[in-house]
């Protein structure tokens, strides 16, 4: 297992044991995910009965890459993030499975340990600004917050930084904003101060809660380029969570689609949207509105996500899936590689897999 | 209180599918309500069946048999007049129960329509009214009651009056703001287009959704009465000396706190009983009446 | 126009006007109040049958206009004009039930105390709509109008998911028979898998029942999917006003281009670098001179910092009257380059990179 995760971050005082920071921090890791959940399974545990919430998640995310976890409501989504966030709402536990950040498994850290790597390493844009942001310090002293604890600025240098980030994510007249309270600035200008100060202490992930669901199109839009480039130019990976497929489409490089607390399908974005191999995948698809298909029938899908709660055997999509099988009712489709199919052989990435008995069949185009 | 089921569809489903989804679990599940009711229902009964369970005459003196202690004829032992201690504390519960249920309602009643109509309404009616308000609110509670007490004279009435002249100011401003929060819902507004009377409105749309809010605080009320009255008592400005009542009992008990402690313990404690049943009982309506609280 | 006109909105003004605080006052010598203008000078009609999106980012005074159109605030000038009469400030019972609303959030547009049953049946009675015994089965048609069973008189709203519930609140809209239905963002707050089916709800109450319908939106894709004309707003003004295809295919306004350009495109490769606004909407505090687009228009010139263009119906090539309906308030409308991000109407994704002359798009 790889600790230079540990080994990197200045300040971490806890960090006495031998398993600590040892290795210096050049090892060939450009291979290696920088980060991998395996078997991610959170729930509620009540008296004897556990509802699970979200059930044995894996995916890993390529250094540099770009990953959209995309789903409606109640997909768990947001909870795989809040859970490799370490900021789990009460009640809510991780009841197996690992989330290896760089080699190292975020769950098996202390709570002190996981701070350290929180800001430096991991960083976080919240959905909404506005409460994430302290209201009674100016944004600057809050960019700069992270740096003068995590890299051990002066405040001096980190005003400086802050202000230089400011600059970065394109907030005009940095200077005079950095002494701006929250509330003086516009939805726009706080998203983006949330990401100076995400991107501050040059985290190696980013981990975007619907970053845009508060903002104007327009905004958006700068806002989306924004993120981009930014984790290009700091080499920081993306996993951004959006029930947006368009947004994701134009953000990200690998998806995974998750229904009632599993992913159904994840390869490539070109990939998956263009060649849907999951029934939920081509629904969400044919289901929302294309800009650039303006003559295409909606077509919705039927029903609701089941609750949490009463989770039926079999595929939780079996009930609203118009090609649901009697093996759809009964068994639960593992998660498995696609195979390149006679339709599309092009477009199948090796790194692609889908929950569903009969994606073969949908991805072949043999059923409508 | 609130389950982490409860916490998840707060947090995580609040805009999720399906009917049915939050379980509403039934009164008799609820703890704290149950366990108020107990505690208050026990006391009422107490109070109403007074004359039947009360085993002496609260106010019959027997001069022969003064500051006794606990004995088979006298559970709690007699006060300095010989009057039986127990006896005095369930009469007592019917005084005080009966000012601190009592005297929430005319406040609760006006205050709750006043501030209604002040949030609904608006204007200059609403600059007038929180003026007052205010005014009112620079005051301590128990300071004006005692202050109206003295001059309305000691007694039953007085009380109703003193207390129902002060703290009709919280329902007021209670109700006001859930009124003003409750007229931007776009179910009011709704309402609104529906062509109703700005009657229909306020009575029928926000009122059931806002005056909860009043009745959990009524509950609290009551505790903050029964403590005004047993201040008033212990003050001497409360009800007159004869009859039983837990403030007066416990300012004649106090002198002999030393020798004869049940005196000004007991009835302390039935203070504490009460106010803590009252709470339960608040704290249980409170999850009763918003069951589906949501932000 | 040839199309009968059910609401006709006639240079609606509003302006907040906020006190500064006395203190405040003091110490700045500052004016005794600031005024915001939420709408300047709106003209705009709504035909009979027809849906109309009104599009444009917080702050552009789409809300408010709905909320003026219903009668829930009152403008502070202008004249809005209903089946040929003039709307009064104090609308009778009658007129407001003439206008109804379904609105963003179906959590709060439905009385969390009160069943969909007693709901309906409290309008259908107040509003003589039907006679008493005819309450119930009444309300039954107006739920399997919006596709939900008659199960759902007896329940309350917190016992329904998001898109069900927003069936309930048009079910309440539709009671009283409104001619013109306002619907404010009624799908933004729904999952994407439910979105269409409200999408299809409001598409066949045009279509069968003729209503009239003003749905005020921000997302583009959906605008292009349900309406016939679009009015884009900035700032409390009506930039510019076409019917839906023409609107889009050839976009007369820097704004609505750069509205066009920042949508999230599905299909791979049809991502837009065309127009990419920087800066954000003025606050209305402050508004611009000359035009007010100008700080964040790419093709602005000297006379677009001095001059307020006025919404204008096009000059056309040739004057041909049969062109459809299309004005902008921009004065570069005539002059401005084809627009190039576009939907690509042949499938085919469009190219980024091609900047000049699609044939595509013309007329």
């Amino acid at each position: 297992m790889n600790r230079e995760a540990k080994a990197k971050m200045p300040g971490t005082h806890g960090l006495t044991e031998t398993d600590v920071a040892t290795s210096p921090e050049a090892s060939p890791e450009a291979t290696q995910p920088i980060l991998s959940i395996t078997d991610l399974t959170l729930g509620v545990k009540r008296g004897n009965s556990t509802t699970s919430i979200v059930d044995g998640v894996s995916f890993d995310v390529a250094p540099g890459d770009r990953f959209g976890l995309v789903g409606e409501s109640g997909s768990g989504k947001s909870m795989t993030l809040r859970a490799i966030a370490g900021l789990l709402p009460g009640g809510v536990e991780v009841l197996s499975g690992h989330a290896y950040f760089r080699g190292v498994d975020l769950f098996s850290l202390s709570a002190e340990d996981r701070r350290a790597l929180m800001g430096p390493q991991i960083a976080m844009v919240f959905q909404e600004p506005m409460t994430a942001l302290n209201p009674v310090m100016r944004v600057g002293e809050q960019i700069a917050e992270g740096s003068r604890r995590h890299l051990g600025l002066s405040r001096k240098a980190a005003m400086g930084l802050a202000v230089d980030m400011m600059a970065k994510t394109g907030i005009p007249d940095p200077i005079r904003r950095a002494r701006a309270y929250p509330h003086e600035l516009s939805g726009g200008l706080r998203q983006r101060i949330m990401i100076a100060m995400a991107l501050s202490c040059r985290p190696k992930l980013l981990l975007c809660d619907e970053p845009m669901t508060a903002l104007d199109v327009t905004v958006q839009h700068q806002v989306l380029n924004l993120l981009e480039e930014l984790c290009d130019d700091f080499d920081a990976s993306l996993l951004f969570v959006t029930h947006d497929l368009a947004v994701v489409n134009q953000t990200c490089s690998e998806l995974a689609v998750m229904y009632s607390g599993r992913i159904v399908e994840f390869g490539t974005v070109a990939s998956v949207l263009q060649n849907p191999r999951h029934p939920y995948t081509k629904g969400l698809l044919d289901s929302a509105p294309d800009f650039d298909q303006p003559d295409r029938a909606l077509i919705p899908i039927p029903g609701f996500p089941p609750h949490l709660a009463d989770k039926t055997p079999g595929c939780s999509f079996a009930p609203r899936c118009s090609f649901a099988t009697e093996a759809c009712l009964t068994g639960t489709p593992p998660l498995t590689t696609v195979r390149p199919t006679t339709m599309q052989p092009t477009t199948v990435q090796p790194g692609a897999g889908v929950a569903c008995y009969r994606s073969d069949e949908i991805a072949e185009g043999v059923l409508a | 209180m609130s389950s982490p089921t409860f916490l998840l569809v707060g947090f995580q489903a609040r805009r999720r599918a399906k009917a049915r989804s939050r379980s509403l679990k039934p009164w008799y599940r609820n703890t704290p309500l149950v366990a108020g009711m107990i505690v208050v229902g026990l006391l009422i009964l107490l109070a109403i069946f007074a004359p039947l369970i009360a085993p002496y005459d609260p106010i019959a003196q027997d001069l022969g048999a003064t500051l006794q202690g606990p004995s088979a004829a006298h559970w709690l032992g007699t006060d300095k007049f010989g009057r039986d201690v127990l006896s005095r504390l369930i009469w007592g519960a019917q005084v005080d129960l009966r000012v601190g249920f009592l005297a929430v309602l005319i406040p609760f009643v006006f205050g709750s329509i006043l501030g209604a109509f002040a949030g609904y309404f608006g204007g200059w009616f609403d600059a007038i009214v929180m003026r007052i308000v205010d005014v009112f609110f620079a005051f301590p509670f128990l300071v004006m009651v005692i202050v109206l007490v003295f001059i309305l004279g000691s007694g039953e009435t007085s009380i109703y009056l003193a207390i129902a002249a002060v703290s009709w100011v919280s329902y007021v401003k209670i109700v006001r703001g859930e009124v003003i929060s409750a007229k931007e819902q776009d179910y009011v507004v709704g309402a609104r287009l529906g062509g109703m009377s700005n009657a229909r409105v306020l009575f029928r749309h926000i009122g059931p959704n806002v005056f909860s809010q009043a009745i959990i605080y009524a509950m609290s009320d009551i505790v903050m009465n029964i403590m005004g009255i047993v201040t008033l008592g212990y003050l001497g400005l409360g009800i007159a000396p004869p009859t039983a009542e837990w403030g007066s009992m416990i300012l004649e008990g106090q002198e002999f706190i030393t020798t004869h402690w049940l005196q000004a313990t007991v009835p302390g404690l039935m203070v504490v009983i009460t106010s803590l049943g009252v709470s339960w009982l608040g704290d249980g309506l409170s999850d009763l009446l918003s069951p589906e609280r949501r932000k | 126009m040839n199309e009968q006109s059910v609401l006709r909105v006639s240079n609606v003004t509003k302006t907040y006007s906020f006190r500064t605080p006395l203190l405040e006052r003091l110490a700045t010598k500052g004016t005794k109040s600031t005024a915001l203008t939420a709408l300047d000078g709106i003209n705009l009609e709504l035909r009979k049958g027809e849906i109309l999106a009104l599009v444009g980012e917080s702050g552009s005074g789409k809300s408010t206009l709905a909320k003026i159109l219903v009668g829930s605030i009152a403008a502070s000038s202008g004249e809005i004009t209903h089946n040929g009469s003039a709307m009064p400030a104090h609308r009778t019972k009658d007129l407001t039930r003439s206008i109804q609303m379904v609105f963003q959030d179906p959590y709060s547009s439905l009385n969390p105390r009160i069943s969909v049953g007693s709901m309906l049946a409290e309008l259908l009675l107040l509003h003589k709509i039907v006679p008493r015994r005819e309450v119930r089965q009444e309300s039954i048609r107006l739920l399997n109008r919006v596709g939900m069973d008659e199960d759902a008189l007896d329940a309350y709203p917190s016992q329904f998911s998001g898109g069900q519930r927003q069936r309930i609140a048009i079910a309440r809209a539709l009671a009283v028979r409104p001619d013109v239905l306002i619907a404010d963002e009624p799908v933004s707050a729904l999952d994407v898998s439910v979105q269409a089916t409200i999408l299809d709800l409001f598409a066949s109450l045009r279509d069968e029942l003729g209503l009239t319908i003003l749905f005020v939106a921000h997302n583009l894709a959906v605008v292009q999917h349900l309406s016939q004309r679009v009015a884009v707003m900035y700032l409390g003004r009506i930039v510019e006003v076409a019917e839906t295809a023409e609107l889009f295919a050839n976009p007369r306004h820097p704004y609505t281009r750069a509205l066009i350009a920042s949508i999230p495109r599905m299909t791979a490769g049809s991502v837009s670098t065309e127009l990419i606004l920087s800066g954000e909407p003025p606050s209305p505090f402050e508004i611009p001179n000359g035009c007010r687009f100008h700080p964040r228009c790419p093709f602005a010139t000297i006379a677009c910092t001095e001059n307020d263009p006025a919404l204008l119906p096009l000059a056309r090539r040739g004057g041909d009257a049969d062109l459809p309906y299309h004005a902008s308030a921009c004065l570069l409308a005539d002059a401005l380059p084809q627009s190039t991000s576009s939907p690509a109407r042949t499938g085919a994704s469009a190219h980024p990179s091609q900047s000049h002359g699609n044939s595509q798009e013309a007329l």
